[in-house]
């Protein structure tokens, strides 16, 4: 029998496959971020969309920047550049070759000569071989040259972290290796508000910039965006809920996580936890997570990346450093194990809100 | 064939999940399909064989290399001289034999200790100042590190030279980089690099944004064969044809990476057998021959610029010199060799015998020309050794375009730190807040 039929017959409608990919629980719950009035008319978008509309507004005015990639031409594997070739021509938006060397290198010399250059990595798990151009390249062009020759119009984006079936190679969350190269900046959003000002504020920064965008939200958050231009700025961590009890850490995805953490505390154990989203890894907003915790006294950052040398290890570091005298519990941190990102054991591999829960209660009652 | 296959699995079932193609025209494409004249692969664009025959890569001889002089600097073709003025000329040859000098004077203050590493550029003069002269003042040079020729010829002064090789408060580079990592705003010569390759896409995306600027310029990228083996170097390749970049890529093919010679670096028809594979107009030339590297390097800008695509020139030359000071070239090849090449084809001694046979230059001319040179580039040398190093705080300087709270806090810190220890700290030799 034709293929179609037979895979119709057996393995979809049958139910007797125990967990299709379809539906398995997401470990989250996307809570949009809400704007004020003033803020002018919004129009509901997904993640993808506010990428798309923040991109089209860089193209928009200025019309030295491009956007180039694998498969950005059609509208890119994840759709954020749909659209923007037809509106903006084909010498602005276009393909190049599969090498991310190459993307990368051609990015900084674009850069360099003049142009505002936005250059996309198709998963944030193939920006390893870029790595080079990135870290001895780009992230020094400015400080070797003594100051005449930057690439601080230089943007990459890449979608990164957990996607529930994207196992070792479709997961990653290498931000902690870039954390580690003077020169960049790196910036993680945790919805479409703030990728949209987020985006737009990495493309007009005069440094290199990497933005990555966690691919679960790219469908899944769903927000009522400006549809005006605006910027929101780096380096500035959110305090999403204000506490007293306990400072909790993340971004990206796990922000969403640790929203539920805070009502399971305050719900389970009549605690009160003040959620930060970090939004900007480097550099990092030391003064606000510090001011948190020394009201607080008790510190948990979690995130997907593995525990050992993952970002949360320089957080731990600074803040034992800053405000010693005021931990009540040594630094939980809830992070991704030291593996590397597994496929079918992701419900386990993840930092889930059950796995900060428990660490939340370890740092209650030390 | 097609027609037959397309009903096996039923037209109607094809067509519907093709919704581009309706079924009348799914016929007409059937009818071309049959003619059966070439592969209709997306990728390909040859012809059938019924051949089983794998191509040889020793099949031919090799690209040819191009030359006006012969080793002796007679022009062999007199349609291929480009006739260059007396003082065009003379020009050249006063910036080779200046490179030259700079390069002994520098060498050996490595040796004596007054900076810390030097690279020469023996033997390759005729490389620099042929393509550098073709270019316009305005076409960015991204180049490896044995370009100096490049610089000197679009006017970087002695002084220049020297203070970033002396690291001292006026070097350009703010003391950041080891010697010979030169660069220039005003001369458009992008800071030097020591990772090898990485400034070839650089170059390709720095063409593309100067093809969309509309600027009427190019993009000269230059590096050395070994370079050439470097991921990188495959990638601007390939991506300058692919994005059609106004780009010069120039391979100084010296015969050694170090120790590595040429024949281990490469099996194939060297860097220029490449570029046709990559879809890339592609020349080898006589890299000691001053006019064959000038004519090379002006045809290849011309077509760049009209034509919008990379031109490749692969320049066969010979590495006089040691890599580096940090090199003893003698563990890895004979002396005879090297003094082959440096008395029986020199860019240099080439050039000059072409002066000769003109009558632009002498023996007198010769002597005088030396001395000055001798003179200018020690009273350069001694004016950079006398000068402070910068103020160390440069060290938290431009790794942002501003300073962030966390620098400028390791700044402070090291400030009170450098109060309090002072007598440990080499102070006197950097300038002072």
């Amino acid at each position: 029998m034709a293929l179609r039929t037979f895979i119709k017959r057996n393995l979809i409608l049958n139910n007797k496959c125990p967990l299709r990919i379809s539906q398995r629980l997401s470990h989250f719950t996307f809570v949009p971020d809400t704007v004020s009035a003033s803020e002018g008319e919004t129009q509901r978008m997904n993640l993808f969309q506010a990428i798309n509309n923040s991109l089209d507004i860089a193209l928009t005015q200025d019309p030295t920047a491009v956007i180039f990639g694998e498969d950005v031409a059609f509208g890119g594997v994840f759709r954020c550049t749909v659209g923007l070739q037809e509106k903006h021509g084909k010498s602005r938006v276009f393909n190049t070759p599969l090498c991310e060397q190459g993307i990368a290198g051609f990015g900084i010399g674009a850069a360099t000569a003049g142009a505002t250059a936005i250059a996309e990595i198709q998963f944030a798990d193939y920006i390893l071989p870029a790595f080079d151009q990135i870290c001895n390249e780009a992230a020094k062009y400015r400080y070797r040259s003594g100051g005449i020759y930057d690439c601080g119009s230089l943007t990459i984006r890449a979608p990164c972290s957990a996607v529930g079936h994207g196992a070792v190679y479709h997961s990653q969350s290498p931000e902690a290796f870039f954390a580690h190269c003077p020169g960049l900046k790196v910036v993680v959003p945790r919805g479409p508000i703030k990728a949209k000002g987020l985006l737009l504020s990495c493309i007009r920064d005069k440094n290199p910039c990497l933005f990555f965008e966690p691919k679960i939200l790219y469908r899944s958050a769903v927000e009522q965006v400006p549809v005006k231009e605006y910027t929101m700025p780096l380096s500035k961590a959110d305090i999403l809920v204000e506490g007293d009890d306990i400072t909790l850490v993340g971004w990206g995805t796990q922000v969403h996580v640790l929203r539920e953490v805070c009502q399971l505390a305050k719900d389970q154990l009549n605690v009160s936890c003040e959620l930060i989203d970090l939004v900007t890894i480097l550099p990092w907003d030391k003064e606000t997570i510090a001011q948190s915790v020394k009201k607080t006294g008790r510190l948990l950052i979690a995130h997907e990346a593995p525990l050992t040398s993952g970002f949360g290890a320089e957080i731990a570091a600074s803040i034992q450093h800053e405000c010693f005298l005021n931990l009540e519990a040594p630094i939980e941190r809830v992070t991704g194990f030291d593996t590397p990102f597994p496929h079918m054991f992701e419900p386990f591999y993840m930092p889930d809100k059950w796995r900060c829960f428990e660490a939340v209660k370890k740092l209650v009652n030390y | 064939m097609l027609p037959i296959r397309l009903a096996r699995f039923g037209i109607r079932s094809v067509a519907a999940n093709c919704k581009r193609i309706n079924i009348g025209s799914l016929s007409q494409v059937a009818r071309e399909f049959s003619s059966d004249e070439r592969p209709q692969f997306p990728g390909s664009r040859s012809q059938w064989t019924e051949k089983l025959e794998f191509i040889r890569p020793d099949l031919y001889d090799g690209i040819p290399v191009y030359r006006v002089m012969d080793r002796k600097g007679k022009v062999i073709d007199p349609s291929q001289d480009p006739q260059l003025s007396q003082e065009m000329v003379t020009k050249m040859y006063k910036c080779m034999t200046q490179l030259n000098t700079m390069d002994r004077i520098l060498y050996e203050s490595q040796r004596q200790g007054r900076i810390s590493f030097y690279m020469t550029n023996y033997g390759e003069e005729g490389t620099h100042i042929g393509s550098a002269a073709a270019l316009d003042p305005k076409d960015l040079i991204f180049g490896q590190y044995r370009e100096a020729g490049t610089l000197m010829w679009r006017g970087f002064t002695l002084d220049q030279f020297m203070n970033q090789c002396y690291g001292n408060v006026d070097d350009g580079g703010k003391g950041k980089q080891m010697p010979v990592h030169y660069g220039s705003k005003e001369l458009n010569f992008v800071t030097i690099s020591s990772p090898l390759g990485t400034q070839m896409p650089q170059a390709v995306g720095a063409a593309y944004a100067y093809k969309r600027s509309q600027n009427g310029l190019c993009v000269m990228c230059y590096f050395g064969e070994g370079t050439s083996s470097e991921g990188d170097a495959h990638a601007a390749l390939n991506f300058s044809a692919t994005l059609d970049c106004p780009v010069i890529f120039f391979c100084r093919n010296n015969g050694y990476a170090i120790s590595t010679p040429s024949k281990e670096q490469y099996r194939g028809d060297g860097i220029a057998g490449r570029g046709p594979a990559y879809g890339m107009l592609t020349i080898r030339v006589d890299g000691n021959d001053v006019f064959a590297v000038y004519n090379a390097t002006l045809k290849a800008r011309q077509v760049a610029i009209s034509e919008m695509r990379p031109v490749l020139i692969e320049a066969m030359t010979y590495r006089i010199g040691h890599h580096s000071t940090s090199d003893d070239s003698t563990a890895y090849r004979s002396v005879d060799e090297v003094r082959y090449w440096d008395e029986r084809d020199h860019p240099i001694s080439r050039l000059r015998n072409y002066m000769l046979s003109k009558g632009w230059w002498g023996d007198a001319q010769e002597k005088e020309w030396k001395e000055d040179c001798k003179r200018q580039v020690m009273t350069a040398f001694a004016r950079a050794e006398k000068k402070l190093k910068p103020n160390w705080k440069e060290i938290f300087t431009d790794v942002y375009h501003e300073m962030p709270s966390h620098i400028r806090e390791q700044m402070k810190q090291m400030e009170e730190h450098v109060q309090k220890y002072a007598e440990h700290y080499p102070l006197k030799n950097f300038t002072k807040d």
